[in-house]
């Protein structure tokens, strides 16, 4: 992990793709985030399609930094964390500002972390970080994949410490280059985001 | 020199970037289809969904199709306006459209209706069982347009899967509904035909809120999901066309994501249901 030992001044954004056992992997990420957090987070979470998310609520009461729900066409703002609403796709656009998309769904979910990673990619290059947590589909594997092949970082959740394992083990067969970290791995190096 | 040439052309990103502006460009001018003010980030998607069905390696053999070859690009566009929607998408939206904007909308005695990017029909549809269902339909006009002639072909015969049937119909007993949705199709075949009656009140038309301007005078104005695939500056184009074409105290209806918080004519409308995206144009605007 020593290549990757500091990032901030390397890094200027983060994704996080996650599914089932998604909610208690980011309750052990999140609210362990510094204020001083120099960089934005981006989350996709699959959740049911039709109901509204309570996700940004449950989070900012239990974070140091600002928790959001993202909105369309809204300028990133560094050191927030912004969660895809239920039931669309996030992307990252020019600016960097945050853009929805109600297009198909990929793997069977919008959002899809797949489409908010790869666009991401596209934006930050190679000063992205990508992570790949606990989760039961295939999406993100490819996303990962932009990531990496954009130059930026990728981290995939240690299969054995995901709730469930099939999110990890597919992003790694299709990324083996990845640092594999524990929740408690991703957190340290997430701290190496703050600002000095 | 030489090793800036060579940096650049390593800049795959870069070189992508001015293929995508050049591959509207080319639109534009050759089709007059105004795709500049488009989101870029959900447009490259897309545009990269059409290299795969196409098995172009880039942009620029697009590029080369769309002016070179007769009827690829509409084929192209398809892939570039993806209709997805349902009937009574956001059950919510309809509900409140039911129980507090049609009490409004019935105190005129004819009835203008513009759906804006109404891409196969879905929520046309939608409106109009609602209207009927309210006993508005027969002296309601819904205006239903669209830039894509191939989408407003489907939304015009009104023909959805079987398959889809059942969402749909879940999404309309929760919008409140005072009929089944099965008294408006007719199943067969794998296919659920809609009832040719309700499309008597439906004008169905090619528009761009691009390029065009106002056509017609509006008491409601229903475009969702549509606003989030265009750039702020298009934004304020579209929502100054509806602002335009409705009437004072004329409503308007976005999708549960979008908004009129950064838009310029944020001063020209009231929110008039909180949480469902309803405003309704002040007297004054």
């Amino acid at each position: 992990m020593s290549a990757v030992a500091s990032l901030v001044g390397r890094i200027d954004a983060v994704v996080i793709g996650a599914s089932a056992g998604g909610v208690e992997a980011l309750l052990k990420l999140l609210p362990a985030l510094s204020a001083t957090l120099s960089v934005p987070l981006f989350i996709v979470l699959h959740l049911p399609r039709d109901r509204p998310s309570l996700l940004a609520d449950i989070f900012m009461r239990k974070c140091a930094v600002p928790v959001r729900e993202a909105r369309d066409k809204e300028l990133v703002s560094p050191g927030t964390v912004y969660f895809a609403p239920p039931d669309y796709h996030l992307l990252i656009d020019e600016g960097p500002q945050l853009c929805l998309s109600a297009d198909e769904l990929v793997h069977y979910s919008r959002p899809s972390i797949d489409v908010l990673f790869e666009s991401a990619a596209e934006i930050y290059g190679p000063r992205l970080l990508g992570i790949i947590l606990t989760g039961a589909n295939q999406d993100g594997a490819e996303g990962l994949a932009a990531v990496h092949a954009a130059g930026g970082i990728t981290i995939v959740q240690q299969p054995h410490t995901a709730q469930v394992k099939q999110m990890v083990v597919s992003a790694l067969d299709r990324n083996p280059a990845s640092f594999v970290l524990d929740l408690a791995g991703i957190s340290a190096l997430l701290h190496t985001l703050d600002r000095e | 020199m030489d090793a800036e040439i060579e940096r650049s052309s390593a800049a795959g990103g870069k070189s992508s970037e001015i293929e995508y502006r050049l591959l509207i460009e080319a639109i534009y001018q050759m089709y007059h289809y105004d795709f500049r003010g488009y989101a870029a980030a959900s447009l490259k998607r897309r545009l990269r969904t059409a290299m795969l069905h196409f098995e172009c390696q880039t942009l620029s053999q697009i590029q080369d199709r769309v002016l070179n070859e007769a009827g690829f690009f509409s084929s192209l566009l398809n892939l570039m306006t993806v209709p997805v929607s349902e009937m009574f998408r956001d059950p919510g939206y309809f509900r409140a459209l039911r129980e507090q904007v049609l009490p409004h909308l019935r105190t005129y005695p004819s009835l203008k209706i513009w759906v804006a990017g109404c891409s196969t029909g879905e929520e046309v549809y939608s409106l109009a069982i609602l209207l009927r269902e309210e006993g508005l339909l027969e002296r309601a006009l819904i205006y239903a347009t669209d830039i894509n002639p191939h989408t407003l072909e489907k939304a015009e015969a009104g023909v959805y899967d079987v398959d889809r049937i059942a969402a749909f119909t879940d999404n309309h007993q929760r919008s409140g509904a005072r009929s089944s949705l099965s008294d408006y199709y007719v199943a067969a075949y794998g296919r659920a035909v809609f009832d040719k009656s309700l499309r008597r009140r439906i004008v169905f038309s090619d528009h761009s809120l691009a390029t065009d301007s106002v056509f017609a005078e509006v008491q409601l104005v229903s475009c969702r999901n549509v606003l989030i695939y265009f750039n702020r500056d298009l934004q304020d184009r579209a929502v100054r066309l509806f602002r335009e074409a409705l009437c004072r105290k004329g409503f308007l209806g976005i999708g549960s994501k979008e908004s009129l918080r950064f838009s310029t004519e944020a001063d020209a409308f009231d929110a008039f249901v909180q949480g469902e995206q309803i405003y309704q144009r002040r007297d004054s605007a």
